[in-house]
């Protein structure tokens, strides 16, 4: 019988074939945390007396709140840079960017185990990678043995075909199959994803539809490794890190999901939950107080040219707040060369250095009581931002930057 | 077996909710976090929850951050478990791996605020000692069951030193 994607990685690690349900303990390639569970995995680790990092790459990222608002943070963050120093692990410190996109910039490669104290870790899964979410005491046992217990999830396949309309984005094909599926539609399951649209979309936007697989409840969101992998991981100097990965024929999936992506329109998830999916055309016109741009969804190179695309020679709204943040500092240079800096700051935008910023609600842009806060993030639960007394819409950078032009939420192809 | 009384919760309560990111800068002091535990889901809760109490909720509990100070500061609060009719899996992962027992049942609707329940892990059996109905659910796999005996994968890699799977 052959294998889905995800159980042929962890057969690869362990040398046997794997079926779905069966428990399992893997040798990890990557292991990491960031500031906001780190703590807790350093804590553990020296509480289990572990005297050396067993995990061939340990990263600790300092994102989430970076730099630092407030001393218990600053000091939480330096128990990480002592632990990397004292164990020889890698530290991405402030201004380098989120983790999960430095995790596909510098270090994820296809057929990877990669575990990471963030439930976004499931975003390199887009590189061929088996890349999953964990707790602290999880990341402290990965880093401490170099392994960790999984069951092996069985797979939902999407298979994703057609052409997108001008105006639609990744990020609407994702939203779009978690307003299908709900918010738990593939718990405890691998989401697989490929077809033709798959094939020929760029792998930016696959690290756009791996990264939400989670808001569906998935372990993983893994897609094969093709050459446009290949030619990404080239233009970060690791082509050498390729290798093929691809489902077998006659792979046994729990279900299989077709769609014609040419079908999807602008889509914009209402709050408090991520399947809460609308076409924007149904509800536009809210006023929107912030318009957020950035995050490990959407605050990619590819993410920042179609939101100054739309902004070019325009303002946005006067009652409107647009803060503009990219994912890494790779980003974050590479659109200020291309001239995207001066787009936004002429449009009226505030320009946050790399990192998490205003997606997790402690600091850079906390809404008010009773405001409406539009953002390209992956999350708009209650008090996600920071307030519970606050909405978040979640949508594309395009529907972000149109809605932060006219100061109400506004379909993008109106401005195409 | 462990006995309680019962709390109730709707569907979808996030790791936001249970433990949420305004208090950031609190997780490493997970005492102080306790006292603000489901407080975006029900602002009383914390000062009503009582040592034993069971934690009885709807559809897809815990979605959302892999905080694992979410259920750590449940079980700090003094919850002895958590039934609801699913939970997210990284939720999921991090009780068994600290010790914080849950059961997926669909009896959740047959459960009401108040009541009493009982519940043996082992054998997967639940009853409803208010009113005296009784229910089934699946028990876990051999290997959490050991882990959550033993009060999580800590104490259990320190049994074994390793994994025995
Ligand atoms: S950008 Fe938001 S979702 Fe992504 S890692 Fe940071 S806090 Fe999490």
């Amino acid at each position: 019988m052959g294998l889905t994607l995800a159980e042929k990685v962890i057969s690869e690690h362990i040398g046997r074939e794997v079926k779905p349900g069966d428990i399992v303990v893997v040798p990890v390639d990557l292991a990491f945390v960031q500031d906001g569970t780190g703590p807790l995995t350093v804590e553990e680790f020296k509480d289990m007396d572990f005297k050396s990092l067993k995990a061939p790459k340990a990263v600790l990222f300092i994102d989430h709140a970076s730099p630092s608002p407030r001393k218990e943070l600053s000091n939480a963050q330096k128990v990480l840079r002592e632990f990397a120093e004292e164990y020889h692990a890698i530290l991405s410190d402030v201004g380098q960017g989120i983790c999960h996109q430095i995790v596909a910039e510098r270090y994820a490669r296809p057929g990877d185990i990669i575990v990471g104290a963030d439930s976004h870790t499931c975003t390199a899964g887009a590189l061929g990678a088996f890349a999953t979410g964990m707790g602290s005491t999880d990341l402290a046992l990965a880093f401490g043995t170099g392994k960790v217990w999984l069951k092996v999830p069985s797979t939902v396949r999407f298979e994703l075909e057609g052409n997108l309309h001008k105006g639609v984005t990744a990020k609407d094909v994702i939203l779009k199959i978690i307003g299908d599926i709900g918010a738990d539609g593939a718990t405890y399951q691998a989401m697989e994803f490929d077809g033709e649209f798959v094939r020929q979309l760029s792998v930016e936007s696959r690290l756009t539809i791996s990264n939400m697989a989670v808001e569906a409840g998935a372990k993983t969101g893994i897609m094969p490794s093709d050459e446009k992998v290949k030619a990404y991981l080239d233009l970060y100097g690791r082509g050498s890190d390729f290798t093929e990965i691809l489902p077998d024929k006659d792979a046994e999936y729990e279900r299989i999901i077709k769609i014609d992506v040419s079908t999807i329109e602008p889509l914009v998830s209402l709050p408090h939950t991520v399947d809460n999916v609308r076409p924007v055309a149904e509800v536009k016109g809210l006023k929107i107080d912030q318009v957020f741009i950035g995050t490990c969804t959407n605050g990619r190179l590819e993410d920042l040219r179609l939101a100054a695309s739309i902004l070019k020679g325009k303002k946005k709204a006067d009652h409107v707040r647009l803060i503009i943040q990219p994912a890494s500092i790779d980003v974050y240079f590479k659109a200020l060369k291309e001239g995207l800096m001066e787009i936004f700051l002429e449009a009226g935008a505030v320009v946050l250095p790399p990192g998490c910023g205003p997606c997790v609600g402690i600091h850079q842009g906390i809404p008010a009581d009773g405001e409406k806060v539009l953002s390209t993030q992956n999350r708009n639960f209650k008090g996600r931002a920071g307030n519970p007394f606050a909405e978040i819409f979640l949508a594309s950078p395009a529907t972000a930057a149109a809605s932060a032009v006219t100061g109400f939420l506004t379909d993008p192809r109106e401005f195409l | 077996m462990i006995r309680g009384r019962v709390w109730k919760f709707g569907d979808d309560i996030s790791t936001d909710h249970i433990a949420p990111g305004r208090y950031f800068h609190l997780r490493t002091n997970l005492p102080e976090l306790a006292k603000h535990v489901l407080e975006d889901a029900r602002e009383d809760f914390p000062k009503l929850v009582k040592p034993g109490d069971i934690i009885v909720a709807g559809r897809n509990f815990g979605l959302g951050s892999s905080r694992e100070h979410a259920p750590r500061i449940i079980k700090l609060a003094g919850v002895s478990a958590v039934v609801a009719k699913s939970f997210a899996r990284i939720f999921y992962r991090n009780a068994i791996n600290i010790g914080l027992p849950l059961v997926e049942t669909d009896a959740v609707d047959r459960i009401s605020e108040g009541d009493v329940v009982e519940i043996d892990l082992e054998s997967g059996r639940l009853k409803n000692l208010t009113t005296g109905e009784k229910y089934t659910f699946a028990p876990l796999p051999p290997f959490m069951m050991e882990v959550l005996k033993l009060g999580g994968i800590k104490e259990y890699i320190r049994k074994y030193g390793d994994y025995r799977i």
